[in-house]
Formats: C-alpha cells, sequence, structure tokens
C-alpha cells in the first residue's frame, strides 16, 4: 500500500463530489468563529478562498507578498475561463469538459478531481456575474463565448483580453468585502518563509515582513497554500517577476510530498526574446489563435531575407507560406493545445526556419482575418493585446504579422494533494497553480482560473470543514511554542547566512544562469543525458550561491535583493528536483518532451504501461536524495488513447 | 444629507451651483450693460429699472451670498486640496500634456478676477445701486459715469485684463459645474466644454466691446 | 544609449530624501525602462552600493504594482502604458531622465521609489463590493446586461489600481479611481441593488483618507494608463448626490 492515500470517493464518476459531500462532516457556526486558518497567496485560488471562507465565518489570515491582494499574478490571465454550460446550443457537457481536460492533459491527471472540475465550472460563472464581473455579452443582453485550444466547443468566457483580472477583482472585492467585515484579516507585503508543524500537524507559519525585516509567527488550525507555480525558476518566462516556488518549497522540506515536477507548461504564441538584458517575457493570448493563423517560410531563400530585414512578411505571397499547424493537425488547425503548438514551432525554427534575427520565431498572422471581417471585428476582439504588442516591439500587428515563440507560462505540477486537495501534511492545503492535480501533463487554455476559483469557492470550504470538524477542542495555537521557536530561528539563521556571503555576484547573475540551464537542459525538449548534466549544474551553481551571491543592505529594511536571495536559493533547489523527475519519466507526454521517446513523425509517446502515475517526491533532507513514490492512475471513464488532433 | 457639505464631492457642489447661478447673473449683467450702445437714454433708464425693481432688489443680496459663498469654498477646497498633496512636490512635472491652464489655476484666475470686481464695485456699484440700499443719492447720470471711467485708457485695460482672466475662469468653470452635478457623460463632457467655450467667448467679448466702444469714441472719433 | 538618471533616494517614510545622479551604458533602445533599472540595480550591487528600490512584478501592464514619476509624468513619457511597458526607445540617447516617487499625502514613501498605496485597498473595503456570498446566486444568464452596459462597466473596471491618477492629480485625489469601481458596479443590474450605499461609503472613506478633491482638470484621465474617462467621475457625483439627497 503507497503512502498515498489519495481518498477519491467510491461509485460512478458523475456521483463522487456530491457523494462526498454528503459524507463529510461540518463545522457549526459557533464553532467556526473559534478556527484559525492561514491562507497564503491572494490570487484566485487563495483570494476566493480567503474570501468563501471567512463568508463561512472562520477566522482567516490571508498573507500576500505584493502591496495588495490585487496584483496576484492571476490578474495577467487574458484570454479566459472555461466552463460547460453550453450556452452555445453546441453539445458542450460536463462530460466533454471532463474529457478534454484529461485529453489535453495527456492522461496524466486524476480522472475523479477533473470531473469534479468540470461539475463545479458552472457554477463559477454564476458566482462571477453575480459579483459583477464584466463579461463580453452579446446584443442580447446574454453572455458571450470564445475557443480555446483543445477544444471544438465555444465554452470560453471572457471579459476583452483581462479575463484573469476581472475574475481576480471579483474574489478581491469578495475578500475586501470580508476584511471589512473582520472575519479575515490581510497581511500585505508579508512573506512566509516556513511552515510550522506541531504533532505532524500544519499549524503555523514563519512570515518577512517585506517593508520592516519583522520575522513573525501565526499560529492557526490548517494552513493554505495558494502561492501559484514555479515557472520563475526558469529566470525568463511569462511569470510575474515575484512569483516564486518558495512557499511551497517549504512545504516539501517540511514533509509535504511535491507531484510532477517536470510538467512545465511552454506556452507558444508569446513575444520573443529580444537580448540579454530581457527580465521577462510577454504572453499574447492563446484566443488570438481563435483568429491568427501560425506560419513560416516555406523556403531558406524567404528566411535568409527576413532575417537580413531584406523583405517584410507581408511581401510573402500565400502560396510561399508553410502554415504548419493546419497541415500538421487538419481537425484543430492553429487551436491545438499549446504544448504541442509549441514543439511544432520549435521543430521549424529548429529546422532553420526561424524569422527573427536569433532564429527563434515564427509568425502569428491575421491578415486573413482582417480580410474576412474587417480590422474592426478584430480590433474590437484583441485590440488591447494588439497595442500591447505594439508597445514592446513597436511593430504594428494590424499590418505585419506578429512574432512569437513559446515561453515558460505554467507548472502543471506542484505540491501533491488528495481529493480534499489535502497535501500529505495534515491540516495544510494546496490550492490553484500551487497543487499538481487538475491539469496533467498539459494545461489547457482557460483552464488555470477555472481551477483556481474552483478549488478557492467550491472545494476547499468543504473540505476543510471534514478536517476542522475535528479539531473544535483544540484552542488558538500558541505560538510560544519550541517548535514556532525553532522554525523562526531557522529562518533567522537562513538570512543571516545568505547576507553575510558577500561574494562577488548579484542575485540575478545567478539566476540567469540557472534559467540558462533549465532552459537548456529542462525545457522544451529534454533527454538523459541533459538532465544528468543539468542536475550537477545545478548542484554545482547552487554551492556557488551560497559562496559568491552578494546580498546589499540589512534584514531589517525594505531590502528587495534579499527576497530575491531567499527565493533563488529555492529555485536551486526545486530546479534540480525538476530535472530529477524529467529523468525519471522516461515517456513522452504533455509538456514533458524526451528527444528518446516520439513517434516517427515526432509526436510525444507516451508509455502507459510504465509511466501511468503521479511521480511524487519526499524529501528526506539535505544532501540526501528524495524518495519517489506512484499514485498510479486509473482510468474508468476514459478510454485512453494516444491524443490525435490530426483528424 | 448629513454631511453632505463636509464631503469633498458636497463641497464641490457648493462650488458647482454657486458657479452656475453666477454664470446667469453674468448674463443679466451683460445684457444690461449692452444697452450702452443704445446711448444714454437707454442706458439710464436700464439703470434707473435695475435699481427699483424689486425682482432685481431682493436678488442683490442673494448674489452677494452666492458670490460669498463660491469665493469662501473656493478657499476650503483649495486649502484641502493642498494639504493632500502633501508637502513634497515633484521636482519636475508637466501637466501640459493632460490638462489645460485654466483648470489648474482656477484659484488665481478667481482672485484677479475677485481684486477687479472690488475695484469695480467702487467705481459704479457704490454710486450707482447701493445709494439704493443706504438711502444715498446715486449718480444722476450714470451714462456720464461710465464714459468717464472708460475714457481712462489704464481703467479700460484693468477692465480688459479682469474679462480674459474671467474668460479662462469660465472656460472651465462652466463645463467643470455641470461634471461636478453629474449632469455629463463621455459624449456630454465634449459637448458641455464646447458650449462652455461659447458662453465664456459671448461674456468676455460682450464686457471687452464696452470699454474699447468708449475709447474709441473718445479717441478715435472724438465724439464724446 | 547612454543616459544620466537622476534618482529620488530616500530610506525609510521618515528620512529625508534627495536626488542622485547615475550614469548608465549601453542600454539598447529595445530595453524595457524597468530592464535598464535592472541594469542599473546590477551594476550598483557590483559597486556595492544599494540598489534602488521601486516596486514592480507583472511587467505586462496589468498588475499595478509598477509606478514612477519619469520625467514629470505618471508612468513616463508614453500614452496608455503602465512603467513596465515603457521602453528605452522614448528617450534620445544623451538624455538626463528624473525619476520620483508618487507624491501624494495619501501615499507616504516606503523607501526610494516605493510608496505606500494601502489607502486604496482601504476604500475598496469600505463598500467596493458586491454583497453576495459565495453559491446560492442564479444562473449567469438569468439577467441579460445590454452589451452598452456591460462594456462600460468593463471600461470601468480596467482600473488597475496603479495610483497614477493621484500622482498626477494637483489635489492629491482619489477621484478617478473611486469612480472607477462605483461606475463599474454601478452599470451592472447586480451592482445597482446597493449602489447608493456603495458610494457613500467609498467617498466617505476617501475624504478620511486624506485624499483631495475633484477639480476637473482631467490629468488623472490622460495619464491613466487604461484610459478610464473622467466620465465616471459625473458618474460619481450623480450617484453620491442622489444617495445623499435622499438621506
Amino acid at each position: 500500500m503507497s503512502v498515498l492515500d489519495s481518498k477519491i470517493p467510491a461509485g460512478p464518476l458523475a456521483d463522487k463530489w456530491n457523494k462526498h459531500k454528503a459524507d463529510i462532516k461540518v463545522v457549526s457556526p459557533a464553532n467556526k468563529r473559534k478556527l484559525d486558518i492561514i491562507v497564503i497567496g491572494t490570487g484566485l485560488g487563495g483570494g476566493a478562498a480567503a474570501a468563501a471562507l471567512g463568508e463561512l465565518g472562520y477566522n482567516v489570515k490571508v498573507f500576500c507578498i505584493s502591496d495588495s491582494p490585487r496584483r496576484a499574478h492571476s490578474i495577467a490571465a487574458q484570454g479566459g475561463i472555461n466552463a460547460a454550460k453550453n450556452y452555445q446550443n453546441d453539445n458542450d457537457s460536463v462530460y466533454r469538459l471532463f474529457y478534454d481536460t484529461i485529453k489535453g492533459g495527456d492522461y496524466r491527471a486524476r480522472e475523479a478531481n477533473v470531473y469534479r472540475l468540470a461539475q463545479v465550472s458552472n457554477s463559477i460563472i454564476d458566482q462571477c456575474v453575480a459579483q459583477g464581473v464584466p463579461f463580453a455579452r452579446d446584443y442580447g443582453g446574454l453572455l458571450d463565448n470564445r475557443s480555446f485550444g483543445g477544444a471544438q466547443v465555444s465554452r470560453t468566457f471572457y471579459a476583452r483580453g483581462q479575463t484573469g483580472q476581472q475574475l481576480l477583482l471579483g474574489a478581491y472585492a469578495a475578500l475586501n468585502r470580508q476584511i471589512a467585515k473582520g472575519t479575515v484579516k490581510s497581511y500585505p507585503r508579508h512573506e512566509m518563509l516556513d511552515l510550522v508543524l506541531v504533532d505532524g500537524k500544519a499549524r503555523g507559519i514563519i512570515t518577512r515582513n517585506l517593508v520592516t525585516g519583522e520575522i513573525e509567527r501565526f499560529g492557526a488550525h490548517a494552513v493554505i497554500i495558494a502561492s501559484g507555480g514555479y515557472g520563475n525558476v526558469f529566470f525568463l518566462s511569462t511569470n510575474a517577476m515575484n512569483s516564486n516556488g518558495s512557499a511551497a518549497w517549504q512545504c516539501y522540506k517540511k514533509g509535504a510530498m511535491f507531484a510532477n515536477p517536470c510538467f512545465t507548461q511552454i506556452h507558444p504564441t508569446c513575444i520573443p526574446v529580444h537580448g540579454t538584458q530581457q527580465s521577462k517575457l510577454t504572453l499574447m493570448s492563446e484566443s488570438l489563435r481563435n483568429d491568427g493563423r501560425i506560419w513560416v517560410p516555406k523556403h531558406k531563400e524567404d528566411v535568409e531575407k527576413l532575417r537580413k530585414k531584406e523583405i517584410k512578411a507581408s511581401q510573402i505571397p500565400e502560396d510561399q507560406r508553410d502554415y504548419y499547424l493546419e497541415r500538421r493537425y487538419p481537425a484543430f488547425g492553429n487551436l491545438v493545445p499549446r504544448d504541442v503548438a509549441s514543439r511544432a514551432a520549435k521543430e521549424r525554427c529548429d529546422a532553420g526556419f526561424g524569422v527573427n534575427d536569433t532564429g527563434l520565431a515564427v509568425f502569428l498572422d491575421f491578415s486573413t482575418a482582417i480580410a474576412r471581417l474587417g480590422k474592426e471585428v478584430i480590433e474590437q476582439r484583441y485590440g488591447n493585446l494588439f497595442q500591447m504588442y505594439e508597445k514592446i516591439t513597436d511593430v504594428n500587428p494590424y499590418e505585419e504579422p506578429m512574432m512569437i515563440y513559446p515561453a515558460v507560462h505554467y507548472t502543471m505540477g506542484g505540491i501533491w494533494v488528495d481529493y480534499n486537495l489535502m497535501t500529505t501534511i495534515p491540516g495544510l492545503y494546496a490550492l490553484g497553480e500551487a497543487n499538481f492535480s487538475d491539469h496533467g501533463a498539459n494545461r489547457l487554455g482557460a483552464s488555470a482560473l477555472m481551477q483556481g476559483l474552483a478549488d478557492g469557492y467550491f472545494v476547499i470550504p468543504y473540505t476543510i470543514g471534514d478536517y476542522l470538524s475535528k479539531d473544535i477542542q483544540t484552542p488558538k495555537i500558541d505560538t510560544n511554542t519550541p517548535e514556532f521557536e525553532a522554525a523562526e530561528k531557522g529562518v533567522r539563521e537562513k538570512i543571516a547566512k545568505i547576507l553575510a556571503i558577500q561574494g562577488t555576484r548579484s542575485v540575478d547573475d545567478i539566476h540567469k544562469e540557472l534559467g540558462h540551464i533549465m532552459w537548456s537542459y529542462v525545457g522544451m525538449a529534454r533527454n538523459k543525458d541533459g538532465l544528468i548534466k543539468a542536475m550537477d549544474l545545478i548542484r554545482e551553481l547552487r554551492a556557488k550561491f551560497w559562496k559568491e551571491v552578494r546580498v546589499p543592505g540589512t534584514n531589517e529594511e525594505f531590502n528587495q535583493e534579499l527576497e530575491k536571495a531567499i527565493r533563488l536559493a529555492d529555485f536551486l533547489e526545486l530546479g534540480e528536483l525538476m530535472a530529477r523527475d524529467a529523468l525519471n519519466r522516461e515517456e513522452s507526454c504533455g509538456g514533458h518532451f524526451r528527444e528518446e521517446y516520439q513517434t516517427e513523425e515526432g509526436e510525444a509517446l507516451r508509455d502507459d504501461e510504465h509511466f501511468a502515475y503521479v511521480a511524487v517526491w519526499e524529501n528526506k533532507g539535505e544532501n540526501e536524495e528524495p524518495v519517489l513514490h506512484k499514485e498510479e492512475l486509473h482510468f474508468e471513464n476514459i478510454k485512453v488513447a494516444q491524443r490525435n488532433y490530426k483528424d | 444629507m448629513s454631511n453632505l457639505f463636509t464631503s469633498s464631492i458636497g463641497k464641490k457642489l457648493v462650488m458647482s451651483l454657486s458657479g452656475l447661478f453666477l454664470i446667469l447673473f453674468l448674463l443679466v449683467h451683460l445684457g444690461a450693460n449692452l444697452a450702452v450702445f443704445g446711448g444714454e437714454s437707454a442706458y439710464n433708464a436700464m439703470c434707473e429699472f435695475m435699481d427699483t425693481n424689486i425682482f432685481i432688489r431682493i436678488m442683490v443680496p442673494v448674489l452677494a451670498l452666492g458670490f460669498i459663498i463660491h469665493i469662501l469654498y473656493a478657499f476650503i477646497i483649495t486649502l484641502n486640496n493642498r494639504k493632500a498633496r502633501g508637502n513634497m512636490r515633484y521636482a519636475v512635472q508637466d501637466l501640459s500634456k493632460s490638462s489645460t491652464w485654466e483648470s489648474r489655476n482656477m484659484l488665481v484666475l478667481g482672485i484677479i478676477v475677485l481684486g477687479i470686481i472690488i475695484i469695480h464695485l467702487f467705481d459704479f456699484w457704490s454710486q450707482m445701486q447701493l445709494q439704493h440700499f443706504i438711502g444715498g443719492t446715486p449718480t444722476e447720470n450714470p451714462y456720464e459715469l461710465v464714459i468717464d471711467k472708460f475714457s481712462n485708457p489704464l481703467m479700460a485695460l484693468i477692465y480688459i485684463v479682469w474679462v480674459w482672466a474671467l474668460w479662462f475662469h469660465l472656460r472651465h468653470g462652466f463645463w467643470s459645474a455641470f461634471h461636478t452635478v453629474g449632469l455629463d457623460n463621455q459624449i456630454w463632457i465634449s459637448r458641455w466644454k464646447c458650449i462652455a467655450k461659447i458662453y465664456a467667448l459671448i461674456v468676455a467679448v460682450g464686457f471687452t466691446i464696452i470699454p474699447l466702444y468708449v475709447l474709441a469714441q473718445r479717441f478715435v472719433c472724438g465724439s464724446l | 544609449m547612454n543616459l544620466k538618471l537622476k534618482i529620488w533616494r530616500q530610506k525609510s517614510a521618515k528620512e529625508k530624501g534627495r536626488f542622485e545622479e547615475y550614469q548608465v551604458e549601453n542600454i539598447s533602445p529595445d530595453t524595457s525602462f524597468l530592464e535598464m533599472l535592472d541594469i542599473l540595480n546590477n551594476n550598483l550591487i557590483h559597486e556595492g552600493k544599494d540598489p534602488v528600490v521601486f516596486d514592480h512584478d507583472c511587467r505586462e501592464g496589468i498588475c499595478g504594482m509598477c509606478s514612477l514619476f519619469i520625467d514629470g509624468r505618471a508612468h513616463g513619457p508614453d500614452d496608455d502604458i503602465t512603467t513596465c511597458q515603457l521602453h528605452m526607445r522614448k528617450f534620445k540617447d544623451g538624455d538626463t531622465i528624473t525619476i520620483e516617487p508618487w507624491r501624494s499625502a495619501a501615499f507616504p514613501i516606503i523607501k526610494d521609489l516605493a510608496v505606500d498605496r494601502s489607502a486604496f485597498d482601504k476604500i475598496l473595503q469600505a463598500g467596493g463590493f458586491i454583497s453576495v456570498n459565495t453559491g446560492g446566486v442564479p444562473d449567469a444568464n438569468a439577467i441579460p446586461i445590454p452589451k452598452k452596459d456591460a462594456d462600460e462597466s468593463m471600461d470601468a473596471s480596467a482600473c488597475i489600481g496603479c495610483g497614477a491618477c493621484v500622482a498626477t492629480c494637483k489635489n492629491g485625489s482619489a477621484m478617478l479611481f473611486v469612480a472607477a469601481r462605483v461606475s463599474a458596479l454601478a452599470k451592472l443590474p447586480q451592482g445597482r441593488i446597493e449602489a447608493a450605499r456603495r458610494a457613500k461609503a467609498m467617498v466617505a472613506k476617501m475624504d478620511e483618507l486624506g485624499f483631495g478633491g475633484c477639480t476637473n482638470t482631467g490629468a488623472c484621465e490622460a495619464e491613466c494608463p487604461k484610459g478610464i474617462s473622467i466620465s465616471h467621475i459625473a458618474r460619481l457625483n450623480r450617484e453620491f448626490l442622489a444617495a445623499k439627497l435622499k438621506d
């Protein structure tokens, strides 16, 4: 028997969630008032959870590293949120959304969790509309939809190109309402630096006040981690500059197991890297693939001329263009899932067809759509995205096609959770991108927002009650205990150690080097030798970090370099685990592409016989190798098949 | 209504309503003044009417109150806003691209206008309508008084400066008054701004041509 | 490009600040403004000096974390963008660039170029929400909303809470920020129900926190990175006055 108990309820798939809700215990209102819950992160998962739990009457403390809960990186999601409303009468259903998500995730996600996600998706849209989220509407006053990759129906709800922002403002408003009521207390500019366990249960955290440097203790009956993904391990990604994996990593170090760390999503439509001074990559919404066509020239001569800027893209005639997604995947065309689109772009660029001076870019062209629909319609649909593109690149995408290239965007891996979203540490929960549960090896577009809000609004408020119902006799958690003291001491020592190094290299220097290793060996295409090499290189770099990093200033001030250094120290460990996991998974699936395992046509080759499991890593302490546990995946409701987006 | 007039928007409402009242008054005043083009008898008849009409007589203290409130609140709001701005100023700030000069200098313009109003009250009103209120003897020939005052080029110049400060003040104040009471939207903002410019121009030109007319009569035609 | 930077340095809220001059060299015109500051900071660290503190996060113009008053304008010399979207091609080789924090009594400086904008959170906590609990809400299509209203609500809801309006306003007024939220919710049937209460509560909180009043200069609208119209301020005025008159 595995140490992992996913606690999936028995019974038919469609009834599991309702049956589970009926079976689990609840906490009475009088007792809820006595229970404290800590929430780390204020994005869609954390923000929604904190608001919903506050509404229920729990005492919630919510922490974020930004100056306001509203700045969490969920805000940057552009395209939309999926739901199985079937408002378009195109034969969508809960089952179809479930099926698309499992298939899109290349059969590496848990059926029961994904089905529940699809089930609650409709409630999310209802909730958001009630909160005043201004979704796009048709002239009749009803909600509008668009299509996203990996789906053949229109199920994506959107608010221009700012859907994440609008949903987050909804959750943030709900949170504000609770803060005003006093059920939630907000701690902005606070970073969680350690998790505190008492008798094996999560009972609190140690934080650093980012403005004053004060190290503080907070106790609670349960702790929820909703701190997002760890894509910034690559240095260059579409994540926000301050997004980091540290909160999740502290949980891992305290015993929460980490699942599928190698599953990283590389988003196909980002603005290409322009130079070595770049700090981050900018995403161009997947929704653009509704009307944009992706191509490179058919002939190398045209590629050369483009690179020398002798011709413009618009001067290349239609029959000299290779719309390679439409060519390779006729059924889905430009709307294949992200991993497929990204690899196809890499394949063309590797073959020498990259269209910019670095050779790492393909075209995303709107001329066909503009000719068909007119410039005004395109402007209405994507105006802000086009404007953003022009501001960054100085190229007008109404006249010349956009140049795009894949970039790190999302991490499907994360802290392992059971059906209740509880980690392997009792009382510690993980929501949203911070957990691993719903997207398998590849996330479909517009599903991250859905998962964050599903976890926060409609799952955790139920499942946490079951755990806390056993804790109603536990008084307020005392933070003057040896456990808190030890954790605080550890944090102080770590900070002091970093500040004492006073080496020669800045945090960013080392982070860029880490990013380079990750992108080269643990990026879009991986192989055994490269991954082994990456692990060695990361270990070396980690040793260098602890000798050579230079962090100016002190702890007792607003010290952004110190913040970055603490996060980088964790990335330098996390990166190695990602490589280790990628090395272990000797198959290609979703965002994880091992060069050794591909079909003759260059498609990902899964190995369901040996790898239809969640790879769950247990930390065994410093200088010890982590131990792999496997959660076997059982597909009882879906026929596992090679993904096919061709016909 | 509780606390309405202590709230920021309430204070602005006071500015807006008193401003609109003064805007209306200016039109009446201008209309009356234009009687000067009708010659001595017309002008004096108008003055006689203004001095004795019961409605006008009731409105005079109301008008004074309007002025006082408008000025008082201008100072209260400005002090409050300066405090909100904080003690530290930008070393470099370029507001010329984002707002009009007059919108940023309403108090300064207001003070210029006020200063000259006081002179104006001394020169004219104190010898005309005021005398009716205090039971004194108003000037017998208001027309002559006007001609006499504006024949002095310095006086005319001060008066014209006043008019164009007022022009600036009204260009912003007029549409702003409607905006403050919420009587506009994206379309009507530009419409009110356009109407404001027309109104301000009418008032400014109207008040300017009177001293110019007098000066022209005296120095060019030499008829007076 | 080679540039001279005049940057406001201030250790903490209590200490006095001053301008310091720095030189940056070989900056590509395709570099973003914040990347240019990253380069400066990296140089400062290598020289053993304290890097410049500035707030930033998403670097794609949506989180509202970045600020900076650059050469006399909030978010610098370009329209409809945040500082993170500003690129060095908007400057000329050899330029001297003055960089200051937002300056307003309601936004105290924390350090260097970072300010405390928690007053915005407090205003929204006073009423910038619709009072519905999670669950038990009607179907999303139960109440049709005219497209025009939904679009107008979205226009107002585009606010990113960066504070450029307050920083630009000569009165340090937060009217555009408050109006954007009030307007976004007032245009929707779901938000109409408590529109009066919301307008009163948010304006009262705004006044209490020391923001100035609006004198309709329109500078906020011109410098708003999301181009939010002051017509929303008119709606706020309308909502507020109507609500107050009923009291």
